[in-house]
């Protein structure tokens, strides 16, 4: 199959700066995957897991330390300006160029990228009218709503028809609305065969858009696959979290009790908080609070869930990809 | 080649839209330091009649190196450490340098171009207090070239180096004592009354390009021989561009 990302090993490592900090910091460990022409690819996981890096190593902007990634066949490391013609970038960071209006900013893009006048001209125009950006065109992205300039940036990386479409963290920030029209303008791009690589720690952005994600903490990666197949991997599927209040040692014994309930898959305690993963929640949230309450265990708060690619964070990671 | 020219289109049309302010940050100062000195003072009789003379190289060898200075180093501290706009420019299909090698090519030519308007407009104001004998057209291009080639390439060394809160500090620490031993209100030569201070202002670049126009366009009176003009300039044109380019690598990779 034709790839336009092959990742091997990929590591970055940042040495200690100062004296007073002594530990590298494994910002990407060894890390490998590929990414198919055509697939919208997802890299989903908290602040600080490394999906920046990741972007910044594929993207030229950041020098690996170990491993290697190709781009369109391309070593990243060794020929980084051939890397840059074949790829767009819309970065976490709002970098349109403030002293250019928002269709300066798409037309001088390609001219850097040596495209034709008229043909730059022309193709800013239909960006700027499919991105709904045509009204203001000619006023400077310091003046745009976030989501328009998120719209300007993402036409910006498209000016030079790249092969595969980098987005950092898209839509971070934006009102629901304006996080809907971007959603909308990705999944029309990737219809149209727009090779497409994101990364979110929203996780209905990354099953909502993503044909294949890869889950990402501390530099690594924990699980990758298709977010029905990510889903069906956490164990039972539903989740029941328990906020409990109790003596010493109540909680373990209660850890140890509910996995005789029926459907119960799995158990996991974690200083208040008890996580019973289960087939089906039926009638499991009254007999669990029946058993908490025959070990002296209070119940504060309890909350269940469908099976959820957040379900599946807290199952790998034991934390929130909120936190 | 084709992404550097694209690259130079965007900040010359930048540059042009912005060309009002350019000629009142160049022009101001020289404006009223030729005022002063070499319109009323000479009246006044406070200084003597030709000081003009003197004045005059300085004033456009200031005039250029602060704009060549500025007009490089002034974006860079705001694109690196504030708006982070340099990421849109390291995108573009070239290499590190060729985005280091564009500013500096940017700061040479805004810098030729302050000189091009000071200088007239100063000898204008002195007009009839001038002697200038300018002989050597070859020698002032040379020396103008040279000269907005080291100061593209400080203020290349200085964007990269200052953070956004210094730059008023770079202004007072650096700037100021640089225009104040630069040779541009007095001629080195006549240093030699203090001759501890003659030899220590040669670490100031501004010295040489003073001297350089001095060179160039008075050459009647006394200056710096040629050869340590342009031994000066050559050298901290060698330095700052190896610093500069060798910085703005660091600031831009990861």
């Amino acid at each position: 199959m034709d790839k336009v990302i092959v990742v091997e090993d990929l590591q970055k490592v940042y040495k200690p700066k100062s004296r007073k900090q002594t530990v590298e910091v494994k910002a990407v460990d060894g890390i490998s995957f590929e990414i198919p022409r055509g697939e919208f690819f997802g890299l989903l996981g908290p602040n600080g897991a490394g999906k920046t890096t990741t972007i910044g190593i594929l993207t030229t902007r950041v020098l690996p330390t170990g491993g290697r990634a190709l781009v369109d066949g391309i070593d990243v490391q060794r020929d980084p300006v051939a890397v840059k013609r074949r790829i767009g970038v819309c970065p976490q960071v709002n970098n349109l160029d403030r002293s250019l209006t928002g269709r300066e900013n798409l037309v001088f893009h390609a001219e850097y990228f040596g495209i034709p006048r008229r043909v730059r001209e022309h193709r800013a125009q239909e960006l700027l009218d499919r991105f709904q950006l045509a009204e203001r065109a000619d006023e400077k992205p310091s003046v745009y709503s976030g989501g328009m300039a998120q719209r300007l940036k993402i036409a910006r990386a498209l000016m030079h028809d790249p092969a595969i479409l980098f987005l950092d963290e898209p839509t971070t920030g934006l009102d629901p609305q304006a996080r809907r029209a971007i959603w909308d303008l990705l999944s029309e791009l990737n219809a149209k065969g727009q090779t497409i690589f994101l990364t979110t720690h929203y996780m209905d952005e990354a099953d909502q858009l993503c044909r294949r994600i890869a889950i990402m903490d501390k530099g690594k990666v924990l699980q990758m696959g298709t977010p029905a197949a990510l889903k069906s991997g956490v164990p039972g599927g539903y989740l029941i979290e328990l906020q409990v209040q109790s003596a010493d040692g109540a909680v373990t014994e209660l850890a140890s009790a509910l996995p005789q309930l029926p459907g119960v898959v799995e158990v996991k305690a974690q200083n208040n908080i008890v996580r019973v993963y289960a087939d089906k929640a039926e009638g499991l949230l009254a007999n669990a609070m029946r058993v908490a309450g025959e070990r002296g265990v209070i119940v504060t708060d309890a909350h269940v869930s469908e099976p959820s690619l957040e379900n599946l964070f807290l199952h790998l990671t034991g934390r929130s990809l909120r936190e | 080649m084709a992404t550097l020219i694209a690259l130079l289109h965007r900040d010359m049309r930048v540059a042009r839209r912005e060309l009002k302010f350019f000629f009142l940050r160049v022009g101001i100062q020289p404006i009223l330091f030729t005022f002063i000195f070499g319109y009323v003072m000479p009246r006044i009789q406070l200084v003597q009649t030709g000081y003009a003379n003197l004045l005059l190289p300085g004033i456009l060898a200031l005039s250029m190196t602060l704009s060549g200075m500025q007009s490089v180093a002034l974006p860079l501290v705001v694109e690196f450490g504030w708006t982070k706009e340099i990421e849109d420019r390291l995108l573009a299909p070239i290499s590190i340098m060729g985005v280091a090698v564009e500013k500096i090519i940017v700061g040479i030519i805004q810098a030729v171009i302050a000189g091009l308007f000071v200088l007239p407009l100063a000898w204008l104001m002195m007009g009839s207090h001038l002697t200038l004998q300018l002989q050597n057209v070859f020698l002032l291009v040379a020396v103008a070239l040279i000269t907005s080639w080291v100061f593209a390439a400080f203020g290349m060394v200085m964007g990269t180096m200052v953070e956004p809160q210094q730059i008023g500090l770079m202004f007072n620490v650096l700037l100021g004592p640089m225009i104040f031993f630069g040779c541009a209100y007095y001629p080195w030569a006549a240093l030699q009354v203090l001759p501890w201070f003659q030899k220590f202002v040669l670490i100031n670049p501004l010295v040489y390009a003073s001297e350089g126009f001095r060179a160039a366009l008075t050459p009647q009176l006394p200056h710096m021989s040629l050869w340590l003009i342009f031994g000066g300039l050559a050298g901290f044109c060698a330095l700052f561009t190896y610093l500069g380019l060798r910085q703005f690598e660091r600031r831009s990779l990861d």
